[in-house]
C-alpha cells in the first residue's frame, strides 16, 4: 500500500524511520554496555582481597644492616635498617644522574631515616629484586639487583641501571609507635 | 542384486534432507572440495593443526577432571595427576608436549604461506583469521602454563601481565584487572584457568572462519598461479590419504617426545611449587615465545620494547600489502625468496638470543636480528617486489610437465 511506504522529505536527508532506527541502536548499545560492566568489573579486586590492605609488622627485632621482607597485599615489602655508610651515601649523590630523580629523605620518614620501606617489585616487569638476605647480590651501587633483565637499585632504592624505568615505590605507611608501622 | 536402496541409504538420506551435515562436511574437506593437484607436504601442516586443537579440547578437558584452581592445590593436583590419576601421566604429557608440537605445525604452516605468497589477493582474510588463531593460541598456552603453578609459571605470569603497565596512565589499573588484586594471586589463577578452557572453543570457532574463507578462493599451491578446474582433484581421497599419511609420520615425532623426553621442552624449576617471594634467577619463557621475547628485551626502553614486541606479530596483518608483487610463489622470486630464508634464520636467532641472559653477544645479536625482522617487512618487502623482476609464470599447473613430456 502506496500510504506505508517511507516518505522522504527532499532536503532534510533523514526519515522519520531513519531517527527510530538509530536511536534504537544507541539506546541498544548503552544498554549493553551497562550489561557488560558488571561482568567486567567482576574480574577487579573484590572486597575481601581489598581487605587485606593493611599489614602491621615489628622493628623490634630488626639489627643494624639487616632487611627483612614483609607481604603486604601479596607482594613483598623490604624493610632495611641502614648503616650510616648506606644513608650518607643515599644523600650524596647529585639528583642529575638519576634516572628517576628523587631525593633520599622524601623516600624516608623524618627522623627515622634508617628505615628504608619498599615495595619489593622491581618497575620493570615485576620480579623481585635480590639485595635483602645476606649473601645476595646488591648491585653496583650496594642496594638491590634485579636477576630477571639486570636492574641495578641504589640504598635508596633508587633506579640507577638497567632497563627498569622508575625506583623501587615506597608504600603508604606510618609508625603507630617506635618499633610498629603499619603499611597500607 | 537388486538395485532398492538399502534401508540404511534411505535412513541417512532422510537425515540428510533435513540436515546436510555429511554434504556440508563432503563439501568442505571431502570429495566436493576440489583441491590444486600439486600441492606438496607443506600443506599438510593445516590439517596437522586442526588435529592438534582436536588433541589439546581432549587431552585438557580430561586434565580438568583431576585439577584443582586454587593456589593452594593447584601444583599438587597436577602432581597427583602424574603419579596417581590412571594414565594421568600420558595425559598431561600429550597435553604439556602437544603444546610445543602444535607451535611447531603452526610455524611451519605460517613459514609456508610466507614462502608461497598464500597471504596475496585475495586470500588476505584468510590470512588474517590464520594470524588471530596465532594470537589466540598464544593467550592459551601462556594461561595453561600457569596453571601448574611452580615458580615458571608464577614469573612468567608476572613478566608477561607487567607488560601492559607499560601503557602510560592506564597500564596500572590494566594490570590490576588482569591480575584481579595486587599481585598474582589466587583470582589470577582461577580466570586463567577459566579462559584457558575457553579460548581454545573460540579458536575452532576462528577455524571454521578460517576454513570458510579457505573455501571461496580455494588453496594456493607450490606454483601460486591459479589452477584451472582441469588441474583440481577431489580432496577425498586424494588428500584425505595424503594427509593420513604425513599424520603418521608426525605422530612418531610427537610421541618420541612423549614417550621418551617428556620433558625436553619444559623447565625442570616447574616442578617446584611456585613462592610468591622469591623470582628464580633466570626466567625464562617457553621455547615458542622466546623469539618474541628477544624482541622486547633487545630495545632498552619499556614502552618500546613492549610495543616492538607486540608490533612485530601485528605486522603480519599488513603483510599482504608490505609485498608489492603480484606474483604469489617465492620459487618464481630469486632474490625475496634469498632474503625470505634468511629471514627464518633469523627468527630462529632470535629465538636463541631469547633463551640467553641479555648481555654481552646475545643482547648485542638480538638487537641486530630484531633490526633485520623488522627491515624485511617494512623495507625488503615492498623494495624487492618493485625492482625484482620475477621468472616467467607456468601458463598452467600442467604446462610444464606436459612441455617436458613432448
Ligand atoms: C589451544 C589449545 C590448548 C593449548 C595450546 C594448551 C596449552 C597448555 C599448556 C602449555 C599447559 C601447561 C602444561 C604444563 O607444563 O603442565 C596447559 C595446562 C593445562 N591445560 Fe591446556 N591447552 C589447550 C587446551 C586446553 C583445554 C581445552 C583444556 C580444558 C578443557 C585445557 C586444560 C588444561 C589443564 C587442566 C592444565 C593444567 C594441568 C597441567 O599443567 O598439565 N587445556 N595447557
Ligand atoms: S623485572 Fe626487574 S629487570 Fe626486568
Amino acid at each position: 500500500m502506496a500510504n506505508t511506504a517511507p516518505v522522504h522529505h527532499a532536503g532534510d536527508g533523514e526519515t522519520r524511520r531513519d531517527f527510530l532506527l538509530h536511536s534504537t541502536i544507541a539506546f541498544g548499545a548503552v544498554g549493553g554496555a551497562m550489561a557488560v560492566w558488571p561482568l567486567i568489573h567482576s574480574m577487579n579486586p573484590a572486597a575481601d582481597t581489598l581487605a587485606l590492605s593493611t599489614t602491621e609488622f615489628s622493628l623490634a627485632n630488626l639489627q643494624e644492616g639487616q632487611a627483612i621482607t614483609v607481604v603486604w597485599r601479596g607482594k613483598p615489602v623490604f624493610v632495611r635498617y641502614r648503616t650510616p655508610a648506606e644513608i650518607e651515601a643515599a644523600q650524596k649523590v647529585p639528583l642529575n644522574e638519576l634516572v628517576d630523580p628523587q631525593k633520599d629523605e622524601d623516600r624516608v620518614k623524618k627522623g627515622e631515616e634508617k628505615y628504608l620501606i619498599l615495595v619489593g617489585v622491581c618497575t620493570h616487569l615485576g620480579c623481585i629484586p635480590l639485595g635483602s638476605k645476606p649473601m645476595d647480590p646488591r648491585g653496583d651501587f650496594g642496594g638491590w639487583f634485579c636477576p630477571c633483565h639486570g636492574s641495578h637499585y641504589d640504598t635508596s632504592g633508587r633506579i640507577r641501571k638497567g632497563p627498569a624505568p622508575a625506583n623501587l615505590t615506597v608504600p603508604p605507611y606510618q609508625f603507630l609507635n617506635d618499633t610498629t608501622v603499619r603499611i597500607g | 542384486m537388486s538395485t532398492e536402496k538399502s534401508v540404511w541409504r534411505k535412513a541417512f538420506e532422510w537425515h540428510e534432507e533435513r540436515l546436510p551435515l555429511f554434504s556440508f562436511l563432503d563439501h568442505s574437506v571431502g570429495s566436493k572440495y576440489p583441491a590444486p593437484k600439486n600441492l606438496n607436504y607443506f600443506w599438510n601442516f593445516g590439517s596437522l593443526a586442526g588435529f592438534m586443537l582436536v588433541v589439546m579440547i581432549l587431552t585438557g578437558v580430561f586434565l580438568a577432571m583431576n585439577y584443582a584452581a586454587h593456589k593452594d592445590m593447584a601444583f599438587d593436583s597436577v602432581e597427583r595427576i602424574m603419579r596417581d590419576v590412571n594414565f594421568g601421566w600420558l595425559i598431561r604429557y600429550m597435553h604439556a608436549n602437544g603444546a610445543s608440537f602444535f607451535f611447531i605445525v603452526v610455524y611451519i604452516h605460517i613459514a609456508r604461506g610466507l614462502y608461497y605468497g598464500s597471504y596475496k589477493a585475495p586470500r588476505e582474510v584468510l590470512w588474517w583469521m590464520g594470524i588471530l588463531i596465532f594470537l589466540a593460541m598464544m593467550a592459551t598456552a601462556f594461561m595453561g602454563y600457569v596453571l601448574p603453578w611452580g615458580p615458571m609459571s608464577f614469573w612468567g605470569a608476572t613478566v608477561i601481565t607487567n607488560l601492559f603497565s607499560a601503557i602510560p596512565v592506564i597500564g596500572d589499573p590494566i594490570v590490576t584487572f588482569l591480575w584481579g588484586g595486587f599481585s598474582v594471586d589466587n583470582p589470577t589463577l582461577n580466570r586463567f584457568f577459566a579462559l584457558h578452557y575457553l579460548l581454545p572453543f573460540v579458536i575452532v570457532g576462528l577455524v571454521i572462519f578460517h576454513i570458510w574463507a579457505l573455501h571461496i578462493p580455494g588453496s594456493n599451491n607450490p606454483l601460486g598461479i591459479e589452477a584451472a578446474p582441469a588441474d583440481k582433484i577431489p580432496f577425498h581421497p586424494y588428500y584425505t590419504v595424503k594427509d593420513a599419511f604425513g599424520l603418521g609420520v608426525f605422530l612418531l615425532f610427537y610421541f618420541a617426545v612423549v614417550f621418551w623426553v617428556p620433558n625436553m621442552m619444559g623447565h625442570p624449576d616447574n616442578y617446584i611449587p611456585a613462592n610468591p617471594m622469591v623470582t628464580p634467577p633466570h626466567i625464562v619463557p617457553e621455547w615458542y615465545f622466546l623469539p618474541f621475547y628477544a624482541i622486547l628485551r633487545a630495545i632498552p626502553d619499556k614502552l618500546l620494547g613492549v610495543i616492538a614486541m607486540f608490533g612485530s606479530i601485528l605486522i603480519l596483518f599488513v603483510v599482504p600489502w608490505l609485498d608489492t608483487s603480484r606474483v604469489r610463489s617465492a620459487t618464481f622470486r630469486p632474490i625475496f625468496r634469498f632474503f625470505l630464508v634468511i629471514f627464518i634464520i633469523n627468527v630462529a636467532v632470535l629465538g636463541w638470543c631469547g633463551a640467553q641472559l641479555p648481555e654481552g653477544l646475545p643482547l648485542y645479536l638480538g638487537r641486530v636480528s630484531t633490526f633485520y625482522y623488522f627491515f624485511f617487512f617494512l623495507v625488503l618487502m615492498p623494495v624487492i617486489g618493485w625492482m625484482e623482476t620475477p621468472k616467467p609464470l607456468p601458463a598452467s599447473i600442467s604446462s610444464p610437465v606436459l612441455k617436458a613430456a613432448e
